[in-house]
């Protein structure tokens, strides 16, 4: 029978030759991740069991990226759980303020989540693995305990969706706005399926604009988003993969909930509106909005390549006297390049702030928490009311680019208007 | 298992971050996480449900993100059964990771009000709206998913079953 690639995957950790939407089955887990909000709670269960024997123990990583560094007492408390529990069941990829970056950058930097692999995480952006061909997919702070204790968990096989991009894009256009676009078209529709990421464009895509693809597949609520392994996908993988891994692909004739076919050539630069990830417009089309701040990093777009092109844009130009522009490397090592690269000085420059690895803003935890009225561009994927600060706040999505320009503007504008 | 309670109404959409909101959550305790539910919407409801309350609401409920705080503290609020036209994923396998019914019935939304009093019988998919007499039904869960709710949650369930060997 032929089968998807996100079906291979889920039989091949199931122990059976093919699989079929709808099957609700235990399957054999690769790889975990939790952070400093999922993580504790998942740890106060375990300590409910005596002696509780952790089956997958090197194959978690821990990683406080929330409210670290610390934002205060509660969210220092709960990292030390995290360390405690670490140091107690020797877990292996716990990773302390300093090494520690945005846990959806970290972990493929690291070459810890692999092509072929089944992979679950106490997060919903979990999803974004899916771009090395990974299944992989956001749970619950109860299936990590309980894949910890099994080595399994369990899940109901996903129909899949896929979605054909044609076309170069336009300069200015990227992976955010492929995706924003995406999601305006699908709304609802991709809840508990598979979204197959596959198209002419991807060639055109390097790994940072195809993880924030599948990043986003969870706001049309997808299960998970997944692109087949191609030369992009295994030079980026060269020297960093921790294990030896297998690729899939999809069969010529498997069978799909729906088709989807995207030209993008003319897509122009794209903006998603208060309050849903799939409200979304062109640049050029939403009239004169002004900002109150600007935020550049988050698991979606706070890597290298999006801090390079924020500063391409920005550079000899001042941030508007009315905004505050935050820029967050996702990870110490994409920091650090930023760092040798000038990327960092470009923007002290301009007037913004660097923020260290965090997710802070994004979910309105801290540095950079929106007031009531206020309005940010941001780089993130939640525009939901009050996601980043105030509920009478208002987020606006976007890429790297739009964000920058927007900063220099000090109103959400398309980039061409500042070069 | 029956279970007897008064709707509390809500539309589509309702997401993770109304649920919860994130600045609450370096709190790890139910209780202290219950106060603060639905906040940005209907700030307060916590201290006027009771329990056994049942909360109703339209399409995708629970979107977002994947914080078990969120059916934590709907189920340390006192609620015994979300029922929705549809449920995000996430939330739907975390509910029931921690032993709290949810339902998928979008019938029973059209004619039902804030404070309607229900019935449900999980066993026989049967849910009974007491001021309109409807009965509405809704598809049987799978087998394991009710052993997970018997147990109280997927720990109990796991030990249990004896799956860590």
């Amino acid at each position: 029978m032929a089968q998807t690639i996100t079906e291979k995957i889920i039989a091949r950790h199931t122990g059976k030759k093919t699989v079929s939407p709808g099957q609700h089955l235990l399957a054999r887990v690769d790889f975990m991740v939790a952070n400093d909000i999922t993580a504790p709670l998942f740890i106060n269960l375990l300590s409910t069991i005596s002696a509780p024997r952790l089956k997958l123990k090197n194959r978690i990583a821990l990683v406080p990226d929330h409210f670290a560094p610390n934002k205060d007492i509660k969210s220092a408390e709960n990292v030390k759980l995290l360390r405690r529990f670490s140091r107690r069941f020797h877990i292996k990829y716990f990773f302390e303020t300093g090494r520690c970056g945005i846990e959806h950058c970290l972990l493929p930097e690291k070459g810890l989540v692999l092509p072929g692999e089944l992979i679950c995480g106490a997060d919903s952006h979990t999803c974004t693995y899916g771009a090395v061909g990974a299944v992989s997919f956001g749970v619950g702070s109860t299936d990590i305990a309980g894949a910890l204790l099994s080595g399994k968990i369990w899940l109901r096989v996903p129909e899949t969706i896929k979605i054909v991009y044609q076309g170069k894009p336009k300069k200015w256009v990227y992976g955010k706005d492929i995706i924003l676009f995406t999601l305006k078209n699908l709304g609802r529709t991709a809840r508990y399926r598979a979204l197959e990421f596959s198209g002419e464009t991807l060639s055109h895509l390097d790994m940072n604009q195809r993880f924030t693809i599948c990043n986003m597949a969870i706001e049309a609520g997808a299960k998970n988003g997944i692109i087949e392994p191609d030369r992009i996908t295994l030079d980026y993988l060269k020297n960093r993969a921790r294990r030896r891994y297998k690729i899939f692909k999809s069969d010529p004739n498997a069978l799909y909930k729906d088709i989807k076919i995207y030209d993008i050539s003319n897509l122009e630069p794209q903006i998603a509106l208060p309050h849903s990830p799939s409200n979304v417009k062109s640049v050029n089309e939403i009239g004169k909005i002004e900002v109150d701040q600007v935020f550049i990093g988050s698991c979606t777009n706070g890597w290298y390549s999006d801090l390079k092109t924020a500063a391409e844009i920005i550079k000899n130009k001042k941030v508007a006297d009315s905004v505050r522009l935050i820029v967050g490397p996702a990870t110490p090592e994409i920091y650090l390049r930023c760092l040798k690269d000038g990327i960092l000085e470009t923007f002290l420059n301009a007037g913004a702030v660097i923020s260290p690895p965090t997710c802070g803003p994004c979910l309105g935890g801290h540095m950079g928490v929106l007031a009531s009225k206020e309005r940010a561009v941001s780089t993130t994927n939640r525009n939901f009311i009050g996601r980043m600060g105030h509920p009478d706040s208002e987020v606006y999505l976007a890429s790297p680019a739009v964000a920058a320009a927007s900063a220099i503007k000090g109103r959400i504008c398309h980039p061409e208007e500042v070069l | 298992m029956k279970l007897k309670g008064k709707i509390w109404l809500f539309g589509d959409d309702i997401d993770t971050d109304i649920i919860i909101p994130a600045r609450y959550l370096n709190i790890t305790d139910p209780k202290d996480l219950s106060t603060h539910i639905f906040e940005p919407v209907r700030p307060g409801i916590s201290e006027k449900m009771t329990p056994g309350d049942i909360i109703l609401a339209g399409e995708n409920f629970g979107c977002g993100s994947s914080r078990e705080h969120a059916p934590l503290a709907i189920k340390a609020a006192g609620i015994s059964a979300v029922i929705a036209k549809s449920f995000a994923r996430i939330f739907y396998r975390n509910a029931l990771n921690i032993g709290m019914p949810v339902i998928i019935c979008p019938a029973l939304y059209e004619n039902a009000r804030e404070g309607d009093t229900l019935m449900i019988d999980i066993k026989q998919g049967k849910i009974r709206n007491y001021r309109t007499g409807g009965v509405f039904t809704f598809p049987r869960f799978e087998d394991f998913m009710l052993d997970i709710i018997n147990a109280g949650g997927l720990i109990p369930f796991i030990l249990k079953k004896n799956l860590i060997k």
